[in-house]
């Protein structure tokens, strides 16, 4: 039997941990270490991270590859990607008692979403089925940081992820740049509203995670483990 | 600029409001909507007008993935609603917009209402439904054609030799009964169509009558956009239904 409280957030007995930022901030490297914490320590871990489905991500290839995309129509697909993930990867281990890690929620959709010029209350409402997570932690890093480390990884900047697409420059870092200020301006502007816990993604990998561990002990204090969660069976 | 849309700013909508004129024509399957377009389009084009119509057949952005999900890759209400909504978005802002911007009446073969109808009959709330098609058009006139089940139920017959699956709402599970199910889904989408009528300002008109009675009412109704008053042919009716060449088309200026 599942025996913990339901979340207030929520209702359900899992426990709902988001991890957003920019591209480039850390996140997935911190998401994936949190991660090993916990199921070291013997708590069911449901890992997800939202970047393509195969549901949608064929269409969303091909639109970006022909340029159909407008900004309402990227808008819906992607809350059709994260609707469709919501529904089978999210919402049941939450139900089931786990601690499911997000990287990336909807509050990516919201701050992207808002950057391409989309009506910032219509897209808090097509996400309206998405539950408040228990705690959601934001990697806050200047853009000029992020663009550092994307360069040196020689990762490939690709023509959405610079917004390439509103035609701020046609160049392509300067309008990468842009592109992601204006991101960071939103999600800047939505964290207090909506409670994010604001992580300085500048520091060492290790200190921030420390300061990840430490936050999460009250939450976790009365979370059972997977093996207590069988013995109480 | 969101007067134009119901509610919700849509990007990239050109600042001018249009000079093509938007003209819904709704109703279940069965209620002669296809050829009541197929007349005014026939009729608006012999008056002079350019006319571009449009129906809920699928864009090829997401056709595949509509489809996958038809044959039994069943997604939850919520995704399926959206994957429409991002197939009309498509739809809106490649087809209907331009062609009203150039100039031409947009005449359309269902529109959001039918969507939304879909959508809450299968478990949207109707509050999400109608925020989630804030960004459509306002058409400058929606027309409703309204049939009895009976009705409904001959001409489907008639048109596929059996009811179809989905305008029978059979993946509801209403009924396992083709034919019970087929009432049950179409009361339950009226009901909803009743709903919306008042909201979005249908022209509610009597389709239980002869595609020519139904198409001269609708005449009526659609003369004014183009500033002019529709006065009814007073031949009688004759040839085949459907047949174009005795549509009135005197059409007075007002």
């Amino acid at each position: 039997m599942i025996s913990e409280t339901p979340s207030p957030n929520h209702g359900f007995p899992g426990r709902l941990l988001v991890f957003e930022g920019l591209d480039g901030s850390g996140k997935s490297t911190q998401a994936a270490l949190l991660g090993k914490w916990l199921q070291s320590n013997g708590y069911r871990v449901f890992f997800t991270e939202w970047n393509s489905s195969e549901l949608v991500s064929n269409t969303i290839r091909r639109g970006k590859k022909k340029g159909l995309l407008t900004p309402t129509t990227f808008s819906l697909l992607h809350a059709v990607d994260f609707a469709d993930r919501f529904e089978r990867k999210i919402l049941p281990p939450l139900r089931a008692g786990y601690l499911v890690v997000c990287d990336r929620y909807a509050y990516t959709a919201f701050v992207r979403d808002a950057a391409r010029g989309c009506d910032p209350a219509w897209v808090r409402t097509i996400y309206s089925f998405a539950p408040r997570p228990d705690r959601v932690f934001y990697f806050r890093v200047p853009v000029n940081v992020t663009l550092k480390r994307k360069l040196a990884s020689r990762l490939k900047m690709n023509y959405y992820e610079a917004g390439m697409d509103l035609g701020l420059s046609d160049d392509l870092v300067e309008s990468y740049q842009r592109f992601q200020g204006r991101l960071k301006r939103e999600y800047d502007r939505i964290s207090a509203t909506d409670g994010f816990r604001v992580v300085d993604a500048t520091r060492p990998v290790e200190s921030i995670q420390t300061e990840l561990r430490k936050d999460l002990k009250p939450m976790l204090a009365n979370f059972p483990t997977g093996e207590r969660l069988m013995h109480d069976g | 600029m969101t007067d134009r849309t119901y509610g919700t700013r849509l990007p990239g909508l050109p600042k001018e409001t249009p000079a093509g004129k938007l003209i819904v024509v709704e109703g279940a399957d069965g209620s002669g909507r296809t050829t009541e377009v197929a007349l005014l389009k026939e009729w608006l084009e012999v008056e002079g007008h350019a006319v571009v119509d449009t129906g809920l057949r699928r864009s090829d952005l997401v056709s595949d993935e509509i489809d996958q999900a038809k044959q039994g890759h069943t997604l939850a209400a919520t995704t399926m609603a959206l994957l429409y909504a991002a197939d009309f978005a498509d739809q809106l802002e490649n087809k209907i917009v331009p062609a009203l911007a150039a100039g031409s009446t947009v005449l359309a073969d269902r529109y959001i209402y039918t969507l939304m109808a879909r959508a809450v009959v299968r478990g949207a709330s109707r509050e999400y439904a109608r925020k989630l098609y804030g960004f459509a058009l306002r058409p400058d006139l929606v027309v409703f054609l309204d049939a009895r089940p009976e009705i409904l139920l001959h001409r489907s017959i008639g048109k596929y030799g059996s009811l179809d699956y989905w305008e029978s709402g059979m993946d509801l599970c209403l009924s396992r009964d083709l034919f019970e199910s087929f009432f049950l889904y179409q009361a339950l989408l009226s009901q909803e169509f009743e709903w919306m009528a008042s909201e979005y300002a249908f022209h509610p008109v009597d389709a239980n009558r002869a595609p020519e009675q139904v198409h001269e009412e609708v005449q009526r109704l659609v003369a004014p956009l183009y500033g002019r008053r529709f006065v009814a042919s007073r031949r009688p009716p004759a040839g085949p239904p459907g047949s174009v060449s005795r549509v009135p088309r005197r059409a007075a200026s007002a």
